[in-house]
């Protein structure tokens, strides 16, 4: 077990050198950032001065030794565009991006279980085939056009929810929320929606195959026999033992939920950290791209050690199965 | 899916009562394009943090809407010297703290430009021309200049005056950059003063209860950004905001027909042009001419120019809001040559005509570099122009990548023409031809911005002459003389300039400015 | 979802077999069918296509931004689902698009999958340290979002067909060896597989000529399953702008460039690439959903 900790955490220490070096390289590569930067009126002299200042007249090498150096000790540099520390940029975001993922997946669970368990419980109904060609158009079609879709029908034609943005903000601690406001809510709909809608999907044909093969099970068989009320045969038996499968999809479906906030969040310009991302690729704003995709990185790795670990805890004799 | 304009109307009237609309009376939410880098007012040349700055605080001029300078904190000013200025301070203005202004407080702003850190564009932009900033007394400023500068006005508008208690720190700048984007030392004259920011989301401001001029319609303002031009239009149908700046072109004709809202637009500044390069024989993107460059060639240029349709592409690509252009400055602007305001007309026979004549009958072709992404339907105007060119027998191929990959190629000079665009904010071509048309040199600070590398020495001459010249009449002839000189030998192809366009809902109007900015302050509501 | 295959029946005509027990959902047939007529009319796109969007010579610039089943007052071709702002035939547009969508689309999944399939192989023929290695990377590729890896990709490779191209491959190749390690693990301790090693048989032979065509059934469910998802990122991030370039426009890049002429109501320049896009994706998942259907043993009983 430990040994399974320690070969985890030194394998992730080397994706995050690769995913740095890769990084780093390759927007040094694709352009200066200070044409994208400097005022266009700006003479040669001082833009000069504005690569010197921000270390880009050095060496490739150098800068992303300096860079590794201070990112060791917890600086990513600061955001050539804003002067700010990239850490920190990325940080004030993260709750944006949070909040959004939370209902989106909150939004999944609670739309794609039971909708699952319908479906596996009776396969060959028409209810269930519905639901099942439903789930196809839910991971098939690409997140930004059912976006598009949902801010054409509900934000221009009906009216009823803002196309973009994020709520007022109330301050809890150190974090500014926005779900804590019924304005917080009616932004979060559509956005939520939209990235909640393929995990829902993902869900409800996770809990199906689940519900399938738990139903045929000598357990719930006898539960029938013994006339128990099917309230308490789904709600309880049946439910406790498709956790598992649907819990751990759930689990990595977070990582993939908060990358895919990239998209949802260009779409409805909320202001996460996929939407800062975009901003600072497009800006050639290199430390704060960097310093994200170490932190996802870092994110990532955590959250599939956390869920592998909880897994094995719950199921040790098949972890082999979690990712299939 | 079509959006009727009954539709949109009820659309925006029942968010308006669902939602309880965008909020009270008297606040203002605005959805902008980007949102300010920093707060500090200096540092990063920025027209988001411009705007922001100008809301908070006053220079000592000002530029009216289109764009001609006018007092501000500076009540008046007279010439000691060719170099020297001496600038009174308007009397009974007070900061938002309650402190009058005064001279001091000019000269800490002055002092602190050069010594803001780290900055992506330092304010030195527009003081690289001061010698030195004195009190003469407690309501006088002296600037002196290295050498006698008529832009010295202009130049002022943009660096806003702090208050000198407020902003000083223990730091060589005082208060730092940091602190001031937490809202710290953010104390100006200005219409508004600061009351929050969150990065990302919502920068508010409150009215300034000091204020010493016309007091704001707005008790509150709320910027906030929406970088996706649809959905900034969105929001606004759906009365999520008031107003929002850069309307997309293609939205303008249905926001002017839809009597819920209001489409306004500003003069004419930003400049769009083709450059070509007339510098190299082998250019990289010329193919079939033998390893000759057909653009040294005038008559080749000529024929260029006359194949587009500059007010086909106006009309059908920039929505209308946009003026077709025959010079690098607008009729309006201080030195255009009154010849070259009307745009040239299209005449592709006689573009034929003059291909032949330069021997290429049998064309070539070219690729045109431009963003995708950075000016106002950039790629689609330069997909228009290369039809318009392929249909004279010059093959074009559109060369449209992501502005950061643009910029690397035009300064590494990857391009044998490329769609450009330059802003002038002096109200004055001389600063537009120093850059973009006078000979390279990196030294002098000039044809900074001339990708083509034309070179000229007579309109070298005249445009130093012209820099140094305090007489306007004398200043404005020699201006003139050069843009007739450079547009008549076709050193850069101009066609068009962008016309601004904000909506706002119905009810609500707004002073729309040359130089783009979104100022709260001009924004009222309609009789 | 790659569950241990039974190797192919080996009982007369496992063809027919198959295409017998595909035609019993008609929900596949009708996906089939929708597929192969997109592909069709992609594939003959030019031949089909009213006009040539890319001959931009052609394009008469008044012509733009019309609705469907206009007429152009200056060639007379009508128009049937308008032009877009660059005065673009929407339908041949859409035509192309849908090529260059699917060529993106095809070339990555068949570079993943020779690049995958091989590694897989290779893997659980050798085993040991070897293999060990390979499914770490396999592993931790997988444990990352595809869409995160891909824009990564592209913010350091730039734009273009083929950077797209590359960049899919990239995060695709793994789901390919992951597939195809677990079911040549199977095959590898068969008899024949055993039989051909006692025959000294080489092991590119015996990987390639003897291993793979068993292999091959869950392969090509994950490949169609997987076009479908290579075509909704394309669409993705060209939606993004760090796609395909504007100039060779995907059906995701033409969508995006007709969003803002979906606000002012000018919905055809957007809505018929998105409604094809949709349709494109759907037909494949309804095939290889059935596919996989068929070919998993588990659901066959």
């Amino acid at each position: 077990m430990l040994v399974f900790v320690i070969n985890r955490l030194l394998q992730s220490v080397i994706v995050l050198l690769v995913m740095s070096v890769l990084v780093f390289v390759g927007i040094f590569l694709i352009g200066d950032p200070t044409a994208m930067l400097v005022s266009p009126e700006a003479t040669d002299l001082e833009r000069q001065m504005v690569r010197e200042a921000l270390g880009l007249d050095r060496s490739m090498l150098v800068q992303y030794l300096s860079f590794m150096g201070n990112a060791l000790q917890g600086d990513f540099g600061r955001s050539f565009l804003t002067g700010q520390p990239a850490l920190q940029l990325i940080l004030e975001r993260m709750p944006a991006t949070f909040e959004l993922v939370i209902v989106a997946m909150g939004f999944a669970v609670l739309m794609g279980v039971p909708l699952g368990m319908l479906a596996g419980m009776r396969p060959e109904a028409p209810s269930s085939r519905a639901i099942m060609a439903l789930s196809i158009f839910g991971f098939s079609l690409p997140t930004f056009w059912i976006g598009l879709m949902l801010i054409m029908v509900f934000a221009v034609q009906l009216g009823l929810l803002p196309a973009s943005g994020r709520g007022p903000t109330v301050e809890v601690g150190p974090l500014k929320l926005s779900l804590l406001t019924l304005q917080g809510w009616y932004h979060v709909a559509l956005p939520a929606l939209t990235l909640g809608l393929a995990k829902a999907a993902l869900l409800i044909r996770v809990t199906r195959a689940a519900t399938r093969e738990v139903l045929p099970m000598d357990y719930i068989k006898f539960a029938r026999a013994k006339g128990l009320p099917a309230r308490r045969i789904f709600g309880v038996h049946l439910l406790k033992n498709i956790m598992i499968p649907i819990l751990t999809v759930s689990g990595l479906e977070f990582g993939q939920a908060i990358a895919f906030a990239v998209v949802t969040e260009s779409v409805f310009s909320w202001p996460g950290m996929g939407k800062l991302l975009i901003d600072s690729i497009i800006t050639l704003d290199r430390p704060v791209v960097v310093a994200y995709v170490l932190i996802m990185v870092f994110f990532l790795v955590i959250l599939n050690l956390v869920v592998d670990l909880l897994y094995m805890a719950i199921d040790p004799s098949s972890r082999e199965k979690v990712r299939d | 899916m079509r959006l009727t304009r009954h539709r949109l109307l009820t659309a925006t009237a029942f968010a308006g009562l669902t939602l309880g609309g965008p909020a009270l009376a008297d606040d203002l939410t605005i959805g902008l394009k980007s949102e300010p880098s920093s707060l500090d007012p200096q540092f990063h040349v920025l027209s988001p943090n411009m705007q922001v700055a100008l809301s908070i605080f006053e220079a000592l001029t000002t530029q009216d809407p289109t764009g001609a300078v006018k007092p501000l904190l500076a009540e008046s000013w007279a010439l000691a010297s060719p170099t020297e200025w001496d600038f009174k301070l308007r009397p009974g203005v007070t900061f938002s703290d309650g402190s009058p202004l005064t001279a001091a407080d000019v000269v800490f702003t002055f002092d602190r430009v050069a010594k803001v850190p780290n900055s992506p564009t330092a304010f030195t932009l527009f003081t690289r021309k001061i010698a030195s900033v004195t009190a003469l007394d407690d309501a006088t400023v002296r600037i002196t200049t290295t050498v006698p500068y008529p832009l010295l006005l202009v130049d002022i508008v943009n660096i806003p005056i702090l208050s000198k208690t407020a902003a000083s720190g223990p730091a060589p700048e005082g208060r730092t950059t940091t602190e001031m984007n937490r809202g710290e030392g953010l104390i100006g004259t200005g219409p508004f003063t600061f009351v929050s920011w969150q990065k990302g989301a919502d920068l508010v401001l409150a009215r300034n209860e000091h204020y010493w001029g016309t007091a704001p319609a707005w008790d509150r303002v709320v910027m906030r950004p929406m970088t996706n031009p649809a959905a900034r239009a969105a929001a606004l149908l759906a009365g999520d905001i008031d107003m929002m700046e850069d309307l997309p072109t293609a939205s303008i004709a249905d926001f002017r027909a839809n009597k819920a809202v209001n489409v306004v637009s500003a003069p004419p500044a930003r400049s769009i042009y083709i450059a070509l390069d007339q510098e190299r024989d082998d250019s990289p993107g010329i193919g079939g001419a033998g390893g000759k460059n057909p653009l040294k060639d005038k008559r080749v240029r000529e024929a260029l120019s006359l194949a587009i349709d500059r007010a086909a592409i106006v009309e059908r690509i920039m929505g209308g809001a946009a003026v077709a252009a025959g010079s690098l400055g607008t009729g309006t602007m201080f030195g255009t040559s009154p010849a070259h305001v009307d745009a040239p007309r299209p005449d592709t026979e006689r573009a034929r005509a003059l291909l032949a004549e330069a021997g290429w009958g049998n064309g070539f072709t070219i690729t045109l570099g431009s963003p995708s992404g950075r000016y106002v339907n950039d790629a689609r105007v330069s997909q228009t122009v290369a039809a318009m060119w392929s249909r004279i027998g010059v093959t074009t191929a559109v060369d449209a990548v992501a502005p950061p990959v643009y910029f690397k190629n035009r300064d590494a000079l990857d391009y044998s023409a490329y769609l450009g665009s330059w802003g002038n904010n002096t109200a004055e071509i001389g600063t537009t031809l120093t850059a973009q048309l006078m000979t390279y040199d990196k030294a002098k600070g000039q044809g900074t911005a001339n990708g083509g590398r034309y070179s000229n020495p007579e309109l070298d001459r005249l445009l130093d002459e012209a820099s140094g010249t305090m007489d306007d009449a004398a200043r404005k002839a020699l201006l003139e003389q050069a843009d007739a000189l450079a547009m008549e030998d076709y050193a850069i192809l101009p066609l068009h300039f962008e016309v601004p366009s904000w909506a706002l809902r119905s009810g609500l109007t707004y002073a729309a400015r040359a130089d783009q900015f979104t100022l709260p302050q001009f924004v009222t509501t309609e009789n | 979802m790659a569950a241990p295959m039974i190797p192919a029946a080996k009982t007369a005509s496992p063809r027919r077999l198959l295409m017998q027990r595909f035609a019993e959902s008609p929900l596949a047939v009708l996906g089939l069918g929708t597929l192969l007529l997109l592909l069709g009319f992609a594939a003959l796109a030019p031949w089909v296509a009213p006009q040539n969007p890319y001959d931009i010579g052609a394009l008469e610039i008044f012509d733009s931004q019309l609705p469907p089943g206009s007429v152009s007052e200056f060639t007379g071709t009508t128009y049937w689902l308008g032009t877009d702002g660059q005065a673009r035939d929407v339908l041949s547009a859409m035509l192309y698009g849908m090529r260059t969508s699917l060529i993106v689309a095809v070339t990555s999944v068949l570079g993943a999958l020779l690049i995958g399939t091989t590694i897989g192989m290779v893997a659980a023929y050798i085993g040991g340290w070897v293999d060990a290695v390979l499914m770490r990377i396999v592993d931790l590729q997988l444990s990352f979002p595809a869409i995160l890896v891909a824009l990564v990709l592209l913010s350091v490779l730039g734009q273009g067909v083929d950077k797209v191209i590359l960049a899919l491959v990239i995060v695709q190749w793994a789901y390919f060896a992951r597939t195809a390690r677990s079911t040549a693990m199977v095959e590898r301790n068969r008899e024949y597989v055993l039989a051909a090693r006692c025959l000294n048989l080489g092991s590119r032979r015996i990987i390639f000529r003897h291993m793979l065509p068993n292999c091959l059934p869950p392969l090509i469910v994950i490949a169609t399953i997987d076009l479908a998802h290579a075509i909704a990122a394309e669409a993705t991030l060209s939606f993004l702008g760090i796609g395909v370039p504007v100039t060779e426009p995907s059906l995701g890049m033409l969508i995006a460039n007709g969003f803002e002429f979906m606000m002012s109501g000018q919905y055809w320049i957007s809505f018929f690439p998105g409604m094809a896009l949709a349709l494109l994706i759907l037909a494949i998942n309804l095939v290889g959903d059935h596919l996989r259907d068929i070919l998993n043993p588990r659901n066959a009983q």
